[in-house]
């Protein structure tokens, strides 16, 4: 925070937003479990993804599936295209596979999970308990009851170590589990989705993931259930020098609906741990996902020593006529990030939405935005992205519009802003646009002072001056993006609300 | 580190069918580029500056054969009283050109300039493209500055009392034509340079353009007509402070068009606007590559760039606005549009922003898309005919990037060749 304080803010950046990234910054889940732990021989190898499988129990199938991706993996290149730089990784010297002892023999229900790993989750605000998980947040008591439960799957470390609710979507229809319960109790729609979004060799750290993954979170939504209650995952890395490669694979069927969160931390230390995640999402006809994520890894301390570097590739195909996804992020943890959250727009009128809010200080690394591929004909997207850098981060949104020949009628609308408080840090914006028909309109913008005609003389009109209508405008629109973070975000939501984008350098 | 080996043997196939020319004052300067080409390799299709732009015909040996373009249209910037220098397939034709001498600026050919113990343009010749090197890899314009087999000199000492017409005619149909030019730009000094025509079937042109404190170069090029040419062009400046430069570019035909301009504003309160306005038809891929640093405090930049584009034409745009630390109070202005008139064309555009200073404001703007119907609609009801209609539409969106051009006669005839491109479309 001190060197927050420090920093010479140029006019027009408010103290509130000032205080709020400095508050956001500031790492509350920087503490560790002291707790048994196996871990598999430093370094992967043949052995080390087999030795994965064999401890998740997994069929042959699944074996060679990994051992296929590792192969593939070793003939690849690490990508250097993003604007981040850190010390070259040595993907030998971590470990791939650590679990609490405690977890050796699978506990059958939440009540037999070690009290230590429970009380891990209670410190963090997650209680793996049936329960309304809102507690602590402003205004949750005056949610109503009926649709605000929250079914948690924990992931410490390599593994779940369990998943609440699990009986009551059943009773919906709707599977929620580990993915590594999931290859073993649901293999038919495993095999059939698992790499159809993103594709074994889809880059480098997808393909190491899908060699080494060890556990990660399992959704299917069947035909017209909407989804009793909000998922999520909670993920924690607790062992020192240890990747965390969790996958997720949410599946909703035609005319179905799923919110689901994702959260996730780290303790403080000093050298820096990798995270490769695979997430695909796969939305039928008429189906809708929300998939909101508050990355809180460990950003490292204020000399960039340590932290979690964030590489992960997340990508939902919206397969269906009508589809519809929508990620939001919040992004303030992690030395460096390298994330794209993607929407293939192959069915005709789907959606895809992005909405992101990406904070780093100090010496944090940000190079994050989406990609929206317009296949199918009527198809929408809009990426409303807001980066702000302190400190001597550097934030870049990069992303890519895509019009297909065939996506007639095609709509995409893109805003994104920077914010920077500081003259040592840097702000970037790296749009690819690629248009292949008339018929549709694609729009990119990058300033704060493009507001919205219309709304600005509404403003003028009563009376304000151009500036407080400005930024009238701005501040609603950068709250929007808040408003998209489902209630249990409430609490982070709060204190981005003060951040406003006045003063933003386009 | 080695370049990878279908880059290497392109390298070596292009370097060997050329010769260095050797004994003038600027060997040293072509020898420091051939060597920045070794190292560099020549751009591939795997490169990503490259992504949207096949660089092979621009790189292959042999020049592809290019028709000549046969008009009764009068050339362009002829009704203009202006001083013509022409070059024929990229040499100097001092018969077709007139007499290069006119108060206020001092025009020679860079074969000249060694002839003289001190000339301004040694230290300018092959300097601000090695600049211009980093952060981007610019091959061919090394390429240019080893092997340029003619160009000019050209010193703006005072105000000159018209402007400079570079002509370049194209006479032989498998012609490869490398022309450098060097420019400098005294303190208080103000000129507009003109260029025309489509120089060769294949075209590397390179200016590198130095303008002092306080100077003043306007820049207003109108690319050759002829279908089957391919250009590849880089203009680097540098800009002192309170200079200005504005550059319009308009291209209406050629198969392959790659302008890169790179602009690197100094000193403080400079001022740079590169616009370009692009009606392609058919087989036309026109690439605009433009790269603006500042690195100093209180400059203005603009991107002006329109494409009109039909019958399965490509437009490319790759600007970036780079603002150093400490160049606060930066004024930067990027917009790339395009008007796609079918569904066969395409808009490829990479508007990229990166800025270190917090006290900036940037913006940048890219859209693509048909005509507004409701426009046209609107048009029609008052009883425009729907060709005239489009064409008046067509004209209008272009017109923001034509305005960027600060002779009012000059963006007149730039408008009427816009018109005559249309009317010959209907």
């Amino acid at each position: 925070m001190a060197a927050l304080d420090q920093t010479q803010v140029k006019e027009g950046v408010d103290q509130e937003t000032v205080d709020a990234v400095a508050e956001v910054s500031t790492y509350k889940y920087g503490w560790e479990t002291d707790i048994e732990m196996e871990y598999a021989p430093k370094g992967v190898n043949p052995d080390i993804v087999r030795l994965i499988s064999e401890k998740n129990e997994e069929p042959e199938w699944m074996t060679e599936w990994r051992l296929a991706a590792f192969e593939r993996w070793q003939q690849m290149e690490e990508p250097n295209w993003a604007m981040v730089s850190y010390p070259k990784i040595d993907f030998q010297d971590q470990y791939y596979y650590a679990r609490p002892k405690s977890m050796e023999v699978k506990p059958k229900s939440l009540d037999e999970v070690d009290p230590k790993l429970l009380a891990t989750y209670e410190k963090l605000g997650i209680p793996l308990k049936e329960q309304m998980i809102l507690a602590g947040v402003e205004g949750a008591e005056n949610a109503p009851v009926e649709g605000r439960k929250v079914a948690v799957d924990a992931v410490f470390d390599s593994v779940s170590v369990g998943t609440t609710f699990q009986k009551e979507l059943q009773e919906a229809g709707v599977i929620f589990c580990s993915i590594s319960e999931a290859i073993r109790e649901h293999p038919e729609l495993v095999k059939k989705y698992l790499g159809s979004v993103v594709p074994v060799s889809d880059n480098f750290y997808a393909t190491l993931n899908s060699a080494v993954f060890s556990d990660g979170s399992f959704v299917y939504v069947p035909p017209g259930v909407r989804c009793p209650m909000e998922l999520s995952t909670y993920f924690r890395i607790n062992a020192e020098n240890t990747g965390q490669f969790e996958r997720t694979l949410i599946i909703a069927d035609k005319g179905s609906y799923v919110s689901y969160l994702e959260g996730c931390t780290a303790p403080q230390r000093d050298v820096a741990q990798l995270h490769a995640a695979v997430v695909e999402i796969i939305i039928e006809e008429d189906a809708e996902v929300k998939y909101s994520t508050v990355q809180n890894w460990y950003p490292g301390d204020e000399e960039g020593k340590g932290g979690i570097y964030n590489f992960v590739t997340k990508r939902a195909d919206c397969r269906g006529d009508r589809a519809k996804v929508m990620w939001t992020q919040v992004e303030t943890g992690s030395a460096v990030t390298w994330k794209y959250p993607s929407c293939i727009l192959r069915g005709e009128e789907s959606q895809g939405e992005f909405y992101s809010i990406a904070i780093a200080n100090n010496m944090q690394q940000a190079d994050t935005g989406t990609k929206m591929v317009h296949l199918g004909k009527n198809t929408k997207s809009r990426i409303v992205s807001k980066g702000i850098s302190a400190g001597k981060a550097q934030n870049t949104y990069r992303g890519l519009v895509s019009m297909h020949p065939k996506a007639k009628n095609s709509r995409n609308y893109t805003q994104c802003d920077s914010l920077l408080i500081g003259d040592k840090c840097g702000a970037h914006t790296v749009p690819y646009i690629e248009v292949k028909n008339n018929s549709s309109r694609v729009e990119h913008e990058a300033t704060t002072s493009k507001v919205d005609d219309d709304q600005l003389f509404y403003c003028r009109q009563r009376g304000m001056d151009e500036e407080e209508a400005v930024a009238l405008v701005v501040n609603g629109f950068c709250k929007d993006v808040l408003q998209a973070l489902p209630m249990e975000f409430a609490m982070e939501a709060q204190q981005l609300v003060a951040i406003s984008l006045e003063g933003s350098v386009g | 580190m080695a370049l990878p080996e279908v880059k290497q043997t392109a390298t070596d196939a292009r370097l060997a069918a050329l010769t260095l020319p050797t004994g003038g004052c600027l060997e040293d300067a072509r020898r420091a580029a051939l060597s920045r080409v070794q190292t560099l390799g020549l751009p591939g299709r795997r490169d990503e500056y490259w992504k949207y732009t096949r660089p092979d015909t621009l790189t292959q040996v042999e020049a592809p054969k290019a028709a000549i373009f046969d008009t009764d249209e009068a050339p362009m910037f002829d009704e203009f009283d202006r001083l013509k220098v022409v070059f024929v397939d990229g040499v100097f034709a001092p018969e077709e050109s007139d007499d290069l001498s006119l108060e206020g600026v001092t025009i020679e050919r860079i074969s000249d300039i060694c002839d003289k113990d001190i000339h301004w343009a040694k230290d300018l010749y092959g300097v601000l493209e090695a600049r211009g090197q980093s952060p981007v890899a610019r091959p061919l314009a090394a390429l240019n500055t080893a092997f340029a087999q003619d160009g000019l000199a050209i010193h703006v000492t005072g105000k000159p009392s018209k402007p400079i017409n570079m002509i370049y005619r194209h006479s032989d149909e498998g012609s490869d034509a490398i022309l450098h030019h060097v420019i400098r730009v005294d303190a208080g000094a103000e000129a507009t340079i003109l260029e025309n025509g489509p120089a060769a079937s294949r075209f590397n042109k390179c200016m590198e353009i130095d303008i002092a404190d306080t100077g003043k170069l306007h820049l207003v090029r109108a690319q050759g007509r002829d279908h089957e040419r391919r250009a590849a062009t880089h203009l680097f400046a540098r800009l002192g402070t309170e200079s200005e430069f504005k550059s319009f570019t308009l291209t209406v035909n050629g198969v392959l068009t790659r302008n890169e301009a790179v602009i690197e504003l100094t000193g403080d309160d400079a001022i740079a606007h590169i616009a370009g306005a692009c009606a392609g038809d058919g087989d036309f891929h026109h690439d605009d590559t433009v790269f603006v640093t500042h690195d100093a405090v209180n400059c203005e930049s603009r991107q002006v760039f329109k494409k009109v584009l039909r019958n399965g034409a490509t437009g490319v745009f790759q600007g970036k606005i780079l603002v150093k630390e400490g160049a606060q109070k930066t004024d930067g202005y990027q917009i790339s549009q395009s008007l796609l008139l079918d569904d066969d064309s395409q808009f490829l555009a990479k508007p990229e922003l990166e800025i270190y200073a917090d006290d900036v404001a940037c913006s940048h703007g890219s859209t693509s898309g048909a005509i507004d119907e409701d426009a046209l609609f609107y048009l029609r009801s008052r009883g425009v005919p729907e060709g005239d209609a489009t064409d008046l539409l067509t004209l209008a969106f272009l017109a923001e990037a034509v305005e960027e051009i600060e002779d009012e006669e000059i963006a007149a005839a730039i408008v009427t060749r816009l018109e005559g491109w249309l009317a010959r479309r209907r």
